[in-house]
């Protein structure tokens, strides 16, 4: 079973026990426009909550996509270097970008459900 | 994002309106709200302008004539040639041509077309810098011209392989120009000033029309399935594409014509040795600059991968050395290539075609490699 949670910098989170699958949000993709270029974080790489970790460009402008929680990348979306469009696409399927062993599942407090998020982005 | 207050201290032009019932996203740019794009985005926007015709509001853009107090339009060639580098007198009547402001260092105050339209000259300047170009305009010729701006005009751009059918059927004489041809036109009935020229490497018109008729103009070029409306997004991957200045990127007060390898747009007659020889700001170094050459060179760069390099990335001469050798101009997605384009200047001993050279992107040093530009092959209508 797994959980959706989304953070106030549009990053949605996809939990199963203590791995989360992270991706930007529809609205996030809506926002950037055509994104041409996905930088992901390297294997292994330990990331702190807050430092960035992925950056998408589309043709005008570059964003960094911030770690939502700490803990270690365990796989990232090899479908996003040949298909950057695909996050214009399917934002919240195929276009996961990372997936992290979380090192502290209390970093999920913060965070919003799926009405929270809606009620944010409204 | 912008304050309420500064929002709406933001200027608009005469087609603000239609930019909003199309679904433009309006940022502000040069001190007015101006769509980015649309809803059909800058990638489809920039591709449709190659592919067919795509129509631009420009009008923040400073429209002025200079006319001669003579009467005589040579009289006003003759004293703009006090500013720009550019032979003025040699623009024949209903021609244009490119031309820079300079100042006494050689640099760049801004670019700007100049049309020679029979009894004065029309002037189309950068929206950024249109307020400081008049006043140098009226402080340095108000002996020889009346200097007058035309605020109360809009500037539309049509560009793309099918601006000229486009435009066709609202002006029977339009497929005759050809590219540079500059002169008052009726178009769908109203008074304009059309130009073969663009922003973008296509083939394409520039459109002066009075405030009043310009969202008349728009909707009925835009009433055409072929045109579709293009923001300053995709403007700006076309531009960059065709391998063009932009002016406070690109080239400004610190960079002379030579050193942003305009050379093409001074004539023979105003360079060292001819008819006219200097006599416009900064003189001394942009002719020794075409003397002697200058030390550095703005060149196209392509890169090896898919990650854009962009505005401020430093350049280096290999991977691992601490000392800059250049910096990045302009960079980003080239949708035409399908690759990342930039520009930038670099040692005029490292500006060769195909010299590789390192960018530092987020830390990581990136290959790329001097490119020939355009990027993108020019198509204008000579």
């Amino acid at each position: 079973m797994t959980t959706t949670l989304y953070t106030t910098d549009h990053e949605w989170l996809a939990i199963d026990g203590d791995v989360a699958t992270v991706g930007i949000t529809d609205y996030a993709q809506s926002q950037l426009g055509d994104v041409v270029f996905i930088e992901l974080p390297k294997l292994g790489r330990t990331l702190k909550k807050a430092e960035p970790a992925a950056v998408v460009e589309s043709v005008k402008a570059a964003s960094d996509v911030y770690a939502p929680v700490s803990g270690e990348v365990l796989e990232t979306n090899p479908e996003l270097a040949s298909e950057p469009a695909l996050v214009n696409s399917d934002a919240q399927g195929k276009a996961w970008f990372f997936k992290i062993k979380m090192a502290d599942k209390s970093e999920l407090g913060g965070l919003m459900d799926e009405a929270a998020y809606k009620a944010h982005t409204a | 994002m912008l304050a309420r207050d500064d929002k709406d201290s933001l200027k608009r032009t005469p087609l603000y309106d239609l930019h909003v019932s199309l679904g433009g996203k309006m940022v502000p740019f040069a001190g007015y709200d101006m769509p980015v794009q649309y809803p059909a985005g800058v990638l489809k926007e920039h591709l449709h302008t190659r592919n067919a015709a795509g129509l631009f509001d420009v009008s923040h853009m400073g429209q002025i004539a200079l006319r001669p107090r003579s009467g005589k339009v040579e009289d006003a060639a003759r004293a703009l040639e006090r500013l720009v580098p550019q032979d003025i007198l040699a623009i024949a009547p209903g021609r244009q041509r490119y031309a820079q402001f300079t100042n006494a260092e050689g640099g760049i105050l801004d670019d700007l077309m100049v049309a020679n339209f029979g009894d004065h000259l029309f002037l189309v300047v950068n929206a950024a810098c249109k307020a400081e170009d008049e006043a140098h305009l009226r402080a340095n010729l108000s002996d020889a011209c009346v200097i007058d701006s035309l605020a109360d005009r809009a500037l539309i751009a049509l560009q793309g392989p099918k601006a000229e059918s486009a435009l066709a059927k609202l002006c029977a004489e339009a497929p005759a120009m050809k590219f540079m041809d500059s002169g008052p036109h009726k178009v769908a009935g109203l008074d304009c000033f059309v130009s073969r020229s663009g922003y973008t490497g296509e083939d394409g018109f520039e459109i002066s029309v009075p405030a009043g008729g310009a969202e008349r103009l728009a909707r009925a070029l835009l009433d055409n399935p072929d045109v579709m409306p293009i923001g300053l997004g995709a403007r700006d991957s076309l531009r960059l594409e065709g391998g063009l200045c932009l002016y406070g990127h690109d080239i400004d007060t610190a960079t002379t014509p030579v050193e942003a390898a305009l050379e093409w747009s001074v004539q023979k007659s105003r360079r060292t040795g001819g008819a006219r020889a200097g006599g416009f700001p900064g003189a001394e170094k942009i002719l020794a600059h075409f003397d002697h050459g200058a030390s550095r060179r703005r060149v196209g760069l392509r890169t090896e991968g898919r990650a854009p390099v962009r505005e401020g990335a430093l350049l280096f001469a290999d991977a691992t050395s601490s000392e800059p050798i250049g910096k990045v101009t302009s960079g980003g997605f080239g949708p035409s290539l399908n690759a990342p384009v930039a520009m930038g200047y670099v040692p005029t001993s490292l500006s060769a075609l195909d010299t590789k050279l390192f960018a530092e992107v987020r830390g990581q040093r990136l290959a790329v490699q001097i490119a020939a530009m355009p990027f993108v092959k020019n198509t204008y209508k000579r």
